[in-house]
């Protein structure tokens, strides 16, 4: 049911961990409803200049973890807030559609972990 | 690469014996077992070995076996048709919260339709408690359908217990025994079972065929309009091929019993003792006691990670087995089954069944342990559930 490139980001997902001194972090879901996904982002000149993952879920709450972390890489927060579940899905070149919620989490995680790093700079 | 199978719950191959004593009914002796000829005498009489082939396994009359598609319309049919003949006599059903969705959805049908059912708890191993099951019982109750062996954990229900209660109170008693056929004497006479459900493709017989078997006397309603097919009370022409393996299927099944429980069983019980001591947080769900679950089944929670990501990465080492996950099914509920014996939601969502086989094999078994075991500590190494902190596990 996932095509190949899920597949291939779910059997060996990048940036798995947690940046020890992220700027940002951002954990989203819950355990009963299944899956979990934690982001930590390391931002410099607010631009994000590592992003890592930590996730509870299926394979393509696994899969979209690993994409949305290398897509936000690079990014400044602005363009990152950006970043859709949409995107992401069509980077991996589609989800079957009983997964797409499981995508949002990721979308969800970044903002949540850019909203965690701005407030932690008006501090 | 190695290829195991370990979802003989969800289905088995065809024997290849099986397979060559269909073969002869497709081509050469393909006519309707209805048709009055020499070519449907044939059919019929092919059927009619079947019949009683299944008649002996279970212990009824050949005149008691219903050909049915299957383990879902078997149970349809027993609980719809019991419904709608005995509707006067009464509107309540008693059946168990464990049940496969052929019999809990059909109930749930019913009771749109006005009639009221009791789901009754299992314990935390998956068995019911027949006192409950009495108190549970009406003026108004006309049928407990209580599953023979359960799907998921393979717990077995005492039902000679049932049986006796269900005959105290001249109530209709159905198992569906779609997993225990083949795997555990069945006596339907001895256990005081009026209706069972069977599905050929449980115990290495074809797919789209079963048996309904209903005692004689017991009247319910037909299931489909049509031809005068089963004694007038199941329309459509003869699957005679695919009767014919669930023939010969349940008959090697049966002869073969014990062989195949013991093998199973050996290999079974080396995976349960090997995953409960190298994996930690690991729950083993359904009776400690091997005695009162099917031989082929292990069912495991493992904490801190989800099923189907399990399942997948097993799956690409050549592994098959089957998850309770929830996130496949589109709702967010894990099994109702492990949260019916009481596994926490959070961890019902790592649940994984393994079923095993007769062609499984000890070589098969400890690589499945070894590529388990890496697995889960992968996937824990990417939750972000797990943190091993000097070797101690907190759950965060
Ligand atoms: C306990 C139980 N009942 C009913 C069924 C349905 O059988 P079938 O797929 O033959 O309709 C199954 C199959 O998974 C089962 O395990
Ligand atoms: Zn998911």
């Amino acid at each position: 049911m996932y095509n190949d490139k899920v597949m291939e980001a779910f059997a060996h997902p990048k940036n798995v961990g947690f940046i020890e001194d992220a700027d940002g972090v951002g954990k989203v879901g819950n355990a009963s409803c299944g899956d979990i996904m934690e982001i930590s982002l390391k931002i410099k000149d607010d631009v994000i200049v590592d992003a890592k993952f930590r996730t509870f879920g299926c394979a393509a709450a696994i899969a979209t973890s690993s994409t949305a972390t290398e897509m936000v890489k690079g990014m400044t927060v602005d363009e990152a807030l950006k970043l859709t579940n949409k995107k992401v899905v069509e980077v991996l070149e589609g989800l079957p559609p009983q997964k797409i919620h499981c995508s949002v989490l990721a979308e969800e995680a970044i903002k949540k972990a850019i909203e965690d790093y701005r407030s932690r700079q008006s501090k | 690469m190695k290829e195991i199978y370990l979802d003989h719950s969800a289905t088995t191959y065809t024997d290849p014996e099986v397979l060559q004593e269909m073969l002869p009914y497709f081509t050469e002796v393909f006519g309707n077992a209805s048709s009055q000829h020499k070519a449907g005498r044939e059919a019929l009489k092919a059927v009619d070995t079947a019949r009683e082939r299944i008649a002996k396994a279970i212990g009824c009359l050949p005149s008691e076996v219903y050909f049915t598609s299957g383990g879902s319309e078997s149970d349809n049919w027993a609980i719809k048709g019991m419904a709608e003949m005995h509707k006067d006599k009464g509107n309540h059903i008693i059946t168990t919260k464990i049940e496969h969705p052929a019999v809990i959805r059909t109930c749930k049908a019913l009771e749109r339709e006005g009639f009221e059912v009791t789901y009754l708890d299992v314990d935390n191993e998956g068995i019911i408690s027949t006192k409950q099951l009495e108190e549970a019982i009406t003026e108004r109750t006309i049928l407990i359908s209580v599953m023979f062996a359960n799907n998921e954990m393979g717990a077995i229900q005492p039902i000679a217990e049932i049986g006796a209660i269900a005959k105290k109170y001249k109530i209709a008693f159905h198992t569906d025994a779609v997993q225990a056929v083949g795997n555990v004497p069945i006596d339907v006479k001895a256990m005081n079972i009026d209706m069972l459900s069977m599905s050929g493709h449980k115990f290495y017989g074809p797919k789209g065929v079963g048996v309904l078997y209903k005692r004689n006397g017991l009247r319910i309603g037909k299931f489909m309009d049509g031809g005068e097919q089963e004694r007038n009370m199941r329309a459509g022409t003869i699957n005679t091929p695919a009767i014919v393996g669930m023939g010969k299927a349940i008959e090697l099944a049966v002869e073969n019993m014990q062989a195949n429980n013991e093998h199973i069983a050996k290999l079974r019980d080396y995976f349960v003792s090997q995953v409960l001591e190298k994996i930690p947080n690991v729950y083993f769900n359904g009776p400690k006691d091997m005695s009162k679950r099917l031989a082929n089944n292990a069912n495991f929670s493992f904490e801190y990670v989800e099923g189907e990501s399990i399942l997948m990465r097993l799956d690409m080492q050549g592994i098959r087995v089957s998850s309770g996950s929830a996130c496949s099914s589109g709702s967010l509920e894990p099994s109702y089954v492990m949260l019916s014996i009481g596994v926490p939601i959070e961890i019902a969502h790592g649940t994984i069944r393994f079923s095993f086989g007769k062609s499984n094999t000890m070589e098969q078994t400890q690589y499945v342990v070894d590529q388990l075991v890496s697995i889960i500590d992968n996937l824990r190494e990417m939750s972000p559930l797990f943190k091993e902190i000097k070797g101690e596990n907190i759950y965060v």
